[in-house]
């Protein structure tokens, strides 16, 4: 089934989920009080039947922090990619780490890089960095701290260079 | 106490057995916490395992990683898309090729480039002989955490073979930097695809060989066999992908199913687990779906080697990479260790806005609690080598 048709078969049981032509992959919008719905209506409908989460991906943008979700159906071998917006100032979302377990250590990490918040996550700790740490690094303004533990923290990203004209 | 010790000596359904063990009282205060790793020798690097044990039993098991985060994805955001190729390359250090032909695949569909038959068939040559360096660390880890030590060395001798051929091809032993986005770093040196088909020629004999020694063991058997049970629904719920998904049965192969870089013209076999030496989805399985997918690499590259077509290497090599289309895609390839997959967004710049790595090891670890404990702790030894993880591959 193409994301268009099942945009519809989303619409059509109540849901919002605009349909958006990126390229190449395109996605589906979906209002974040919305996801455990929408989530559950994917892996439950037959003819749908997403049963797996390839990816789960945290993005920062300048005014919102957004949460992709990359489904796929071993069933009918169909993908789907699923948007969910949260501003700045309340990166909280639903966890779908019930209904899809791969979901658990993604969105970890997704909390632990990006710093979204993950309601109803079985174990919401930090995966990647220390517990103790301060502030979320795929930030685009993270700054990160000068010590830790006493242990100077020396960043030196490197820098992109020119590739042809 | 008597329950979980007569427990551990049935052998049963591993769900089953973790049910009664979380469900068992600790009346005396026998549990105890044990920390496996960072530093242990049977954990293939930088891994924590938290085990809460009793006796020998482990009732409850946390891993922790984040050891050997070296900021993939931050770096990524920072450098222009040709020069993540090397870092993709660190990501799982001892399947390079394949980690690298995940990324430049991503960025091929992004911007819209289509190879032409000979790059395409190099790279399927390439990334079969990495794919047999990789299992035979696999299958030699694996039987030296056992404590099997004359295949280790056996098999780390047949890899030097595999790392001879691509040092010649690229110039490095380990991290290539081969495979670059439109094409090639260079052609093929001069008599290589000879040394390749004498390769193969010389390594087939080997696999009954590897069989007689380590496969048909009763040791080996005992050790493995009807341990660790992986059951394909818990397999999939929590993403567990590439030989270790196979192992528990389920016939899934990107290669086969979903196939890149022309993988649809070749003919070779899906392996998968048939609980030969206990029940499917066992250590015993997950050891030889990789074994029997060496055979199937070898065959793919003989094919690969009987059509290779002449062309140029480097003619759809974009001549700037300093505009990039806007969008965003997420591609997935088949790699030694499971799915290695990349959700690409780009904003038109000449770095990518962000890039996330998917790894196969990362959620075979996350699948660890949900199928490991009930085990013994000797027994964890084996399932943590036989599901195979690279711990570059799940820090990122």
């Amino acid at each position: 089934m193409t994301a268009e048709k099942i945009s519809q078969r989303l619409l059509a049981a109540g849901v919002t989920a605009e349909f958006k032509p990126t390229t190449p992959d395109p996605h589906l919008e979906i209002q974040r009080e919305e996801l455990l719905q929408v989530a559950l209506l994917l892996r439950n409908d037959p003819d749908l039947a997403f049963d797996s989460l390839m990816c789960l991906s945290g993005l920062d943008w300048p005014n919102r922090l957004e949460v992709v979700y990359n489904l796929f159906s071993f069933k009918h071998r169909h993908k789907i990619t699923l948007k969910v917006r949260c501003p700045k100032d309340n990166p909280i979302v639903p966890s779908v780490a019930q209904i899809w377990p791969t979901a658990n250590f993604h969105e970890r990490e997704a909390y632990d890089l990006i710093g979204v918040r993950f309601e109803g996550h079985p174990d919401p700790r930090r995966i990647l960095l220390p517990d103790d740490w301060e502030g979320h690094p795929l930030r685009k303004d993270y700054q990160p701290p000068e010590f830790w533990h006493d242990i100077p923290v020396t960043v030196q990203l490197p820098t992109a260079i020119d590739e042809g004209n | 106490m008597k329950e979980i010790r007569e427990l551990n000596l049935a052998l049963g359904p591993t769900a089953e057995k973790w049910e009664l063990l979380r469900n068992a009282s600790d009346p005396f205060g026998e549990r105890m916490t044990l920390q496996m790793g960072p530093q242990h020798p049977a954990t293939h690097g930088v891994l924590r395992l938290e085990l809460e044990t009793d006796g020998e039993a482990v009732t409850r098991l946390t891993p922790h990683i984040g050891y050997l985060h070296r900021c993939f994805e931050k770096v990524a955001e920072n450098v222009s898309y040709p020069q993540i190729v090397p870092y993709a390359d660190r990501l799982d250090y001892v399947a390079a090729m394949n980690m690298s032909l995940g990324y430049v695949l991503t960025v091929e569909k992004l911007m819209g480039i289509e190879v032409n038959e000979r790059v395409k068939t190099i790279r399927v040559i390439c990334a079969e002989l990495n794919r047999i360096a990789s299992h035979l660390i696999a299958l030699a880890t694996n039987a030296l955490d056992i404590g099997a030590w004359t295949p280790f060395l056996l098999l780390f001798q047949e890899r030097e073979h595999v790392l001879d051929l691509l040092e010649e091809l690229s110039g490095a032993r380990l991290l290539y930097n081969y495979v670059c986005i439109g094409g090639l770093a260079f052609d093929l040196p001069e008599g290589w695809t000879a040394k390749v088909r004498e390769f193969c020629d010389y390594f087939d004999p080997k696999i009954p060989e590897l069989n007689d020694l380590l496969s048909n063991n009763k040791i080996f058997i005992e050790r493995t066999g009807n341990v660790g049970v992986l059951p394909p629904d818990i397999a999939i719920a929590y993403g567990v992908t590439g030989p270790n998904l196979r192992g528990s049965g389920v016939k899934w192969d990107l290669r086969k199913d979903e196939p890149y870089s022309g993988y649809e013209a070749y003919d070779f076999e899906v392996q998968v687990g048939t609980g030969e030496m206990g029940q499917v989805g066992d250590c015993w399985d997950r050891y030889m779906v990789r074994v029997r997918e060496m055979e199937q690499s070898v065959k793919i590259i003989r094919q690969a080697l009987d059509r290779l077509p002449e062309g140029d290497v480097k003619e759809k090599i974009p001549r700037s990479f300093n505009k990039m289309p806007v969008g965003e895609c997420y591609v997935r390839t088949e790699a030694p260790r499971g799915e290695i997959g990349f959700y690409l967004v780009s904003d038109g710049k000449k770095t990518p806005y962000r890039l996330k790595a998917r790894s196969g090891c990362f959620t075979a670890i996350s699948a660890l609690p949900a199928f490991a404990p009930g085990c013994l702790i000797a027994d964890l030894v084996a399932i943590v080598a036989s599901i195979d993880i690279v711990l570059g591959e799940v820090d990122r």
